[in-house]
C-alpha cells in the first residue's frame, strides 16, 4: 500500500517532468524568423573553452540581425548545453533538428563531441558548423569545418620549424585522438624531411606531473618541442619545463592548443618567446579583425580576449548567412550548394569554402608569445591554403593515408 | 642505468608532492576515519589564496611565502566549519561522510568558478623558486626542493604535535578508543574539531606549494585527490611514518613506471601494484591495533 | 537491524541503512489488505506506467527516458551492493563500460562493410583486426561477454579484496582508483578503443536499423523490460535467505563469520551480481544512444550512479531505480534552463539527501505513507 502510493507518485512526477520541459515546436523558418541551434558545453569541464565560442556565435548572430537578418528574417538562436558529455551532445543535436527544426547548428569543440553528433546530422540531413582545429581524416557532407585541418596548422608549423633550421624535434602530447593523429602526421613529415624525432611522450588528460617528461627532454636536447598537450596539462608542463632551466632561447616549444585564452592561466613570463600555430591571433592586422575585437570587447568587456576558435565560430555564422542569401532558402542541400566557392572577408583574412572537403581555405600563421601575454605573428603561409583533410596532396603522407 | 640514477630525484620530487597532498588526509581520514572528498578543494582554496594575495593584495613574488600561513588559517577555518556544521553528525558512518563531502566539493568548485572565473589563473613564483640547479649531472628543480622542505617541516611539526602536545595526546587517545577517551574526561568533540581543522589547514598549505608547479583552477582538486587517498590507504590508517614511506614509494613507482611504460600505463601499473600490495597487507604498511570488533 | 558499531549508537545518528520496511516475509504479506505480494503490485504498476510513456513523450524525450532506464538498471545493482551489502561501489562505471564496450565493439564490426576495418583503426594505422576484437564479430559471444566480462572482473576483484577483509572506505577508494585507471586505459589504448572519442556511429544491431522511430520505441521497451526483469530477479533474491545473509554481513561481518558463513563469498557474489546489472545496462545503453566514450565510465559518472541510488533510497531496489530516472530528469530539465546552476544543485542534493534523508525518496515516501490513517489501520 505505502509503496504503491510512493511508486505511483514518483512515476507520475517523473512523467510530468519529462513531458513538461518540451521544446518549442512548429516550423523552424517563418516569414519573419529563422531558428538556428547553438550547442556548446555551458557546464562541465569543457565549459571553460566552449562558453567563449558561444559568446562569439551570439555576437555574430546579433550583428547579422542588426544588418537586417538573413533573407529578411531575424535569426532566433536556440541555445542548448552539451554539458561536456558526448551523449548529451548527440541528444541535444537530435532535439534541435527534430523538435526545434533549426536551419543550422553551430557547436562542438572536442572531437569526441563532433563524432557523437555526426551520425545525427547525417541521419536527419542537418548542417553543423564546427569551429575548432582538429585532426582531419574526416569530411562529412553535413558538417562545415571552419577551423583548420592538419595541412593548415600542423604542416605549416613543421615547415616553419624546418625553415628555422630545427632538425631534432621532441613530441609531447595528451593521450587522446588529436595528439596521436597529429604525431603520426609529424612523424611521416619528419621521416621524409630528414628531421629526427628525439622522443614522443603522451600523458593522460589532466596530468600535472611533468618532471619525468622534462627530464627526458633535457637529456635528449632537441632543437624544438612540438606540443599537443591539452588544457590544464599545459600549465604544469610549462611551469616544470621552466624550472628544468629550459627557456625559449634554448629550445622553443611550438604549441597548437595554446591560444590567447590559455596564456593568462599559464603565466606570460613563463611562455615568453615560445611559439604557437593558428590561423588567427587577436593581433592579426585586418580591418575586419579590428572591427571584430572592438565589437566583442564592447559586448563582453574590455578585458576579454579573442582567439582562433572564437573567430572561426564567428565566421561560421557569417558564412551560413551568406550561403543562405545566395541559395535564397534554408534547405541544407541548397545552402551547401550555394556555399561552394563562397569567399567571405573574415577577421583572419579571406576564407573560401571548399565544397569537396567541406572545409575552408585558410591562411596559416605562426605567432610568438610575448612577456605581456600578447601573441604576435612571426610568419604566415602567404595566402589561404586549400584544405586537405586526408593529406592526399602530400607525397610524404602516403604511409599514413587510409 | 644512467636513467635509473637521474630518475631518483624525480621519484623523490613526485613523492614529495604526493606526501604534501596526502598529509592533511592522513589527519582527517587516518585519525578520524572521515573521508573528506572536499580535501582536493581545500588544496584549491590554498592555491587561490596565493593568487588572491598576489593579484589582489599586490604582494608580488613574496605572496607565496605569505600565503602559507594565511592559507593554513583560511582552510583550517573552513574545515572547522565543515566539521562542526556537517561531519560531526556522521561519525561512524564513513561512507555517508564520503558522499556528503563529495557534495561539498561540487559546491566549492562551482563557487570558485563564480568567484575566480572558469579559466585558470596564474601565480608567479618568486625568482629564487623559478629555476633549478644542476648538481653532479642531476637537475634539481627549486620548486621541488621547496616542496620537499615544506613536507619535511610539516612532518616534523605534526610529529611534535602528536607526540608532545596535550591536544596531540588527546588525539591519539581518541583514535585508539573513542569511548574510553570520552569517559576519561577528554573533550572528544573539541579534539575532533581541532584534528579536522589541522588536517584541512595542511591541505591549504599544500595547495600553495602545488600552485608553483601546476595549474590553478576550479577543478584542480580532482587531479590530486585519488592519488592522495591511495597514499593514505597504502600507508595505513593514521600512521605518519606509513604516509611518508607510502608517498615516496608511490612516487618512485610512478616515476619509474612512467619512464618505462609512459604516463598513461603507469597509472594502471600503480593501481595493479596497490591491489597486490593490499593482498599482503590489507591494513596498509602500518596499522593501529585496536580492540574494537569489526 | 542491529547496531554493530558502538560508535554508531553513541553518536546517536541514523543507522547507515535499515530495511525494516522492506523485508517482506509471509507475515508482512499477510498484513496487506489485498493479499497480493507487494512486489507483484509494484511490478504491474511500473509495467503499466512504462507502457504508456511512449504515448505521452515525443521521440526525443522517449530517447532520454530510455537512457535513464539504463541507469536505473545500474542503480538497482548499486542498491544490492551498497544498500544491502554495505559495499560503497564508487567504480560501477567500469562494469557499465565493460558491457557497453563489448556491445559497441560488436556493433562497430556489424556497421563496417564486409570485412572492412573500423574507421578509427584505419587512421590509427592498424593493418588487420586485432585479436581482442575478433570474437566480437559473433553476436552470441558478445551477449555472453556482456554478462561474463563485468561479472568476472568483479568476482576476481571482490574475491581478492574481501578475502583480505578490505572494506568500507578502503574498498570505496580502491573502486574509485579502478574507475580512474579504467578510463585512462581506454583513452590511452586508442587503436583498440577509439580513445577519447570512443565508439560512435553504431546504427545497426542484429540486422535492424536503429535510427527509425519504430526501432527506437522498440529499444525503449527492451530496456524497460530488462529493468523490470533485473529488478524482479534481484528483489526476489533479496527476499530470500541470501538477502538476509547479505544484510547480516553488512551489519556485522564478524558475527556472521562466527556463525559459520564465509562473508567473502557473500560479499563477492553480491558485488558480482551488482556488476552484472551494470554490464547489462551498458550493453543496452549503446544501441539506445549509439555511443560509448571513456567520459561515460570514469570517476565522475561512477559517483553520479551512486547519487542516483542515494537519492532514491539505497536500501530500496525500487527507490534506487526511481532515483535514477528522477536525477536524470532533473539534470536535463535544470541544465536546459540554467546550465551553471546544475553543479550547485547537484552538490546541494548530495548534502541534503545524505544529511536529511539518508533513506532517500523511498524512505521519505515510506514515512509519509505510514502517517496515512488507512495504512495504520491496515497494520
Amino acid at each position: 500500500m505505502r509503496r504503491r502510493t510512493f511508486l505511483a507518485a514518483a512515476l507520475a512526477g517523473t512523467g510530468a517532468a519529462l513531458t513538461g520541459g518540451c521544446a518549442p515546436s512548429g516550423p523552424g523558418v517563418t516569414r519573419d524568423t529563422v531558428r538556428v541551434g547553438m550547442l556548446h558545453s555551458l557546464s562541465g569541464t569543457m565549459a571553460i573553452s566552449e562558453v567563449t565560442v558561444r559568446d562569439a556565435v551570439l555576437l555574430a548572430v546579433e550583428r547579422v540581425n542588426a544588418a537586417g537578418g538573413v533573407l529578411g528574417r531575424r535569426i532566433e538562436p536556440v541555445v542548448e548545453d552539451g554539458a561536456s558529455d558526448e551523449v548529451t551532445f548527440a541528444d541535444k543535436a537530435r532535439k534541435l533538428l527534430m523538435s526545434d527544426r533549426v536551419a543550422a547548428v553551430f557547436g562542438g569543440w572536442t572531437s569526441a563531441s563532433r563524432k557523437a553528433m555526426l551520425p545525427v546530422f547525417e541521419a536527419e540531413d542537418g548542417l553543423l558548423f564546427y569551429p575548432v582545429q582538429y585532426e582531419g581524416m574526416e569530411s562529412s557532407p553535413n558538417i562545415v569545418y571552419t577551423g583548420a585541418t592538419t595541412n593548415q596548422q600542423i604542416v605549416p608549423a613543421l615547415d616553419h620549424l624546418r625553415g628555422q633550421g630545427h632538425t631534432r624535434i621532441h613530441l609531447v602530447g595528451s593521450d587522446y585522438v588529436f595528439p596521436r593523429t597529429a604525431n603520426r602526421v609529424i612523424s611521416a613529415y619528419a621521416e621524409a624531411h630528414g628531421i629526427e624525432i628525439t622522443g614522443t611522450d603522451y600523458t593522460p588528460l589532466g596530468h600535472t606531473e611533468y618532471t619525468t617528461v622534462t627530464a627526458k627532454i633535457a637529456r635528449a636536447r632537441p632543437d624544438a618541442v612540438f606540443n599537443t598537450l591539452n588544457g590544464d596539462s599545459n600549465v604544469a608542463f610549462f611551469k616544470q619545463l621552466r624550472s628544468s632551466g629550459i627557456t625559449a632561447d634554448d629550445m622553443p616549444v611550438l604549441s597548437v592548443s595554446v591560444a590567447e585564452e590559455e596564456v593568462g592561466g599559464i603565466g606570460p613570463e613563463i611562455l615568453d618567446g615560445h611559439l604557437v600555430a593558428w590561423n588567427y591571433f587577436q593581433t592579426t592586422d585586418t580591418p575586419e579583425n579590428r572591427d571584430f575585437v572592438a565589437a566583442f570587447q564592447d559586448e563582453y568587456g574590455p578585458r576579454r580576449v579573442t582567439s582562433d576558435p572564437m573567430q572561426s565560430a564567428y565566421n561560421a555564422v557569417h558564412l551560413w548567412a551568406a550561403a543562405a542569401e545566395a541559395a535564397g532558402g534554408f534547405d541544407t542541400g541548397a545552402v551547401r550548394e550555394a556555399a561552394a566557392g563562397l569567399t567571405i572577408d573574415a577577421p583572419e583574412g579571406p576564407v573560401t569554402f571548399d565544397a569537396e572537403s567541406q572545409h575552408l581555405a585558410k591562411t596559416a600563421r605562426i605567432g610568438r608569445i610575448g612577456g605581456d601575454g600578447a601573441i604576435t605573428e612571426v610568419a604566415n603561409s602567404g595566402g589561404p591554403i586549400t584544405p586537405d583533410p586526408y593529406l592526399a596532396g602530400y607525397d610524404w603522407a602516403a604511409p599514413i593515408r587510409p | 642505468m644512467d636513467a635509473l640514477l637521474t630518475q631518483l630525484p624525480i621519484a623523490a620530487a613526485v613523492g614529495a608532492v604526493l606526501l604534501l597532498a596526502a598529509l592533511g588526509l592522513n589527519f582527517t581520514f587516518g585519525q578520524m576515519g572521515v573521508i573528506n572528498m572536499a580535501h582536493g578543494e581545500f588544496l584549491m582554496v590554498g592555491a587561490y589564496t596565493a593568487f588572491a594575495l598576489q593579484a589582489w593584495a599586490g604582494l608580488g613574488g613574496s605572496a607565496v611565502l605569505v600565503a602559507l600561513p594565511v592559507a593554513f588559517a583560511v582552510t583550517a577555518l573552513m574545515g572547522l566549519a565543515l566539521e562542526r556544521g556537517l561531519i560531526r553528525h556522521f561519525y561512524g558512518r564513513p561512507l555517508d561522510t564520503l558522499l556528503l563531502t563529495f557534495g561539498v566539493s561540487l559546491l566549492l568548485q562551482q563557487l570558485a568558478r563564480d568567484v575566480f572565473g572558469a579559466p585558470n589563473v596564474d601565480v608567479a613564483a618568486p625568482s629564487w623558486l623559478a629555476g633549478g640547479t644542476g648538481v653532479l649531472g642531476v637537475w634539481l628543480h627549486h620548486s621541488r626542493l621547496f616542496i620537499i622542505l615544506l613536507a619535511a617541516v610539516a612532518v616534523v611539526a605534526i610529529a611534535l604535535y602528536i607526540g608532545r602536545s596535550r591536544s596531540g595526546r588527546y588525539m591519539r587517545a581518541v583514535l585508539h578508543d573513542r569511548d574510553l577517551a570520552a569517559v576519561s574526561g577528554i573533550p572528544v568533540g573539541r579534539v575532533d574539531a581541532a584534528t579536522f581543522a589541522v588536517g584541512s589547514g595542511l591541505a591549504g598549505v599544500a595547495g600553495v606549494a602545488l600552485a608553483l608547479i601546476g595549474p590553478i583552477g576550479p577543478s584542480i582538486g580532482s587531479s590530486y585527490i585519488v592519488d592522495a587517498f591511495l597514499v593514505v590507504v597504502v600507508g595505513g590508517l593514521g600512521q605518519l611514518r606509513g604516509a611518508v614511506i607510502a608517498a615516496f614509494a608511490l612516487g618512485a613507482l610512478n616515476a619509474y613506471s612512467e619512464l618505462w611504460t609512459g604516463a598513461s600505463l603507469a597509472k594502471v601499473v600503480v593501481f595493479a601494484v596497490i591491489i597486490a600490495f593490499l593482498q599482503a597487507r590489507p591494513q596498509g604498511l602500518f596499522s593501529v591495533k585496536t580492540r574494537a570488533l569489526a | 537491524m542491529t547496531a554493530a558499531n558502538p560508535t554508531e549508537t553513541a553518536a546517536g545518528s541514523v543507522p547507515e541503512a535499515t530495511d525494516r520496511n522492506v523485508s517482506t516475509g509471509p507475515a508482512a504479506r499477510a498484513r496487506l489488505l489485498s493479499g497480493v505480494p507487494p512486489t507483484l503490485l509494484i511490478g504491474v504498476a511500473a509495467a503499466v506506467v512504462l507502457a504508456v510513456m511512449p504515448l505521452l513523450l515525443d521521440e526525443f524525450r522517449l530517447g532520454l527516458l530510455t537512457r535513464y532506464l539504463c541507469y536505473a538498471i545500474v542503480a538497482v545493482g548499486i542498491a544490492v551492493a551498497w544498500g544491502r551489502g554495505g559495499m560503497l561501489t564508487l567504480g560501477h562505471g567500469v562494469f557499465f563500460g565493460l558491457g557497453a564496450y563489448a556491445m559497441a565493439a560488436h556493433m562497430t564490426l556489424a556497421a563496417a562493410p564486409d570485412g572492412a576495418l573500423p574507421e578509427f583503426m584505419v587512421w590509427n594505422g592498424i593493418g588487420s583486426l586485432p585479436l581482442l576484437w575478433q570474437p566480437f564479430r559473433s553476436l552470441a559471444f558478445t551477449l555472453a561477454a556482456v554478462v561474463v566480462l563485468p561479472g568476472a572482473v568483479a568476482a576476481l576483484l571482490g574475491w581478492a579484496v574481501f578475502r583480505r577483509r578490505v572494506r568500507g572506505a578502503y574498498f570505496a577508494i580502491l573502486n574509485q582508483a579502478l574507475a580512474a585507471a579504467f578510463a585512462i586505459l581506454l583513452i590511452g589504448q586508442q587503436h583498440l578503443t577509439g580513445g577519447s572519442s570512443g565508439l560512435t556511429n553504431l546504427p545497426v544491431l542484429a540486422g535492424v536499423d536503429l535510427s527509425t522511430g519504430a526501432a527506437r520505441t522498440g529499444l525503449y521497451f527492451a530496456v524497460a523490460g530488462f529493468l523490470l526483469a533485473v529488478w524482479a530477479a534481484y528483489t526476489r533474491l533479496m527476499d530470500s535467505r541470501y538477502g538476509s545473509l547479505l544484510v547480516a554481513v553488512r551489519d556485522s561481518e564478524e558475527r556472521v563469520r562466527f556463525l559459520g558463513y564465509d562473508p567473502t563469498w557473500v560479499k563477492a557474489s553480491a558485488y558480482t551480481l551488482s556488476a552484472v546489472a551494470a554490464g547489462v545496462a551498458g550493453a543496452l545503453f549503446v544501441p539506445a544512444t549509439g555511443i560509448i566514450t571513456p567520459a561515460l565510465v570514469g570517476v565522475i559518472p561512477s559517483i553520479q550512479l551512486v547519487l542516483m541510488a542515494a537519492l532514491g533510497g539505497r536500501h530500496s531496489l525500487t527507490g534506487a531505480a526511481i532515483g535514477a530516472v528522477a536525477l536524470g530528469t532533473a539534470e536535463t530539465a535544470f541544465s536546459e534552463s540554467f546550465a551553471g546552476g546544475w553543479l550547485y544543485l547537484q552538490g546541494a542534493l548530495f548534502v541534503a539527501v545524505i544529511a536529511l534523508a539518508p533513506r532517500g525518496l523511498a524512505g521519505f515516501a515510506e514515512s509519509l505513507a505510514s502517517r496515512l490513517p488507512s495504512v495504520r489501520r491496515s497494520r
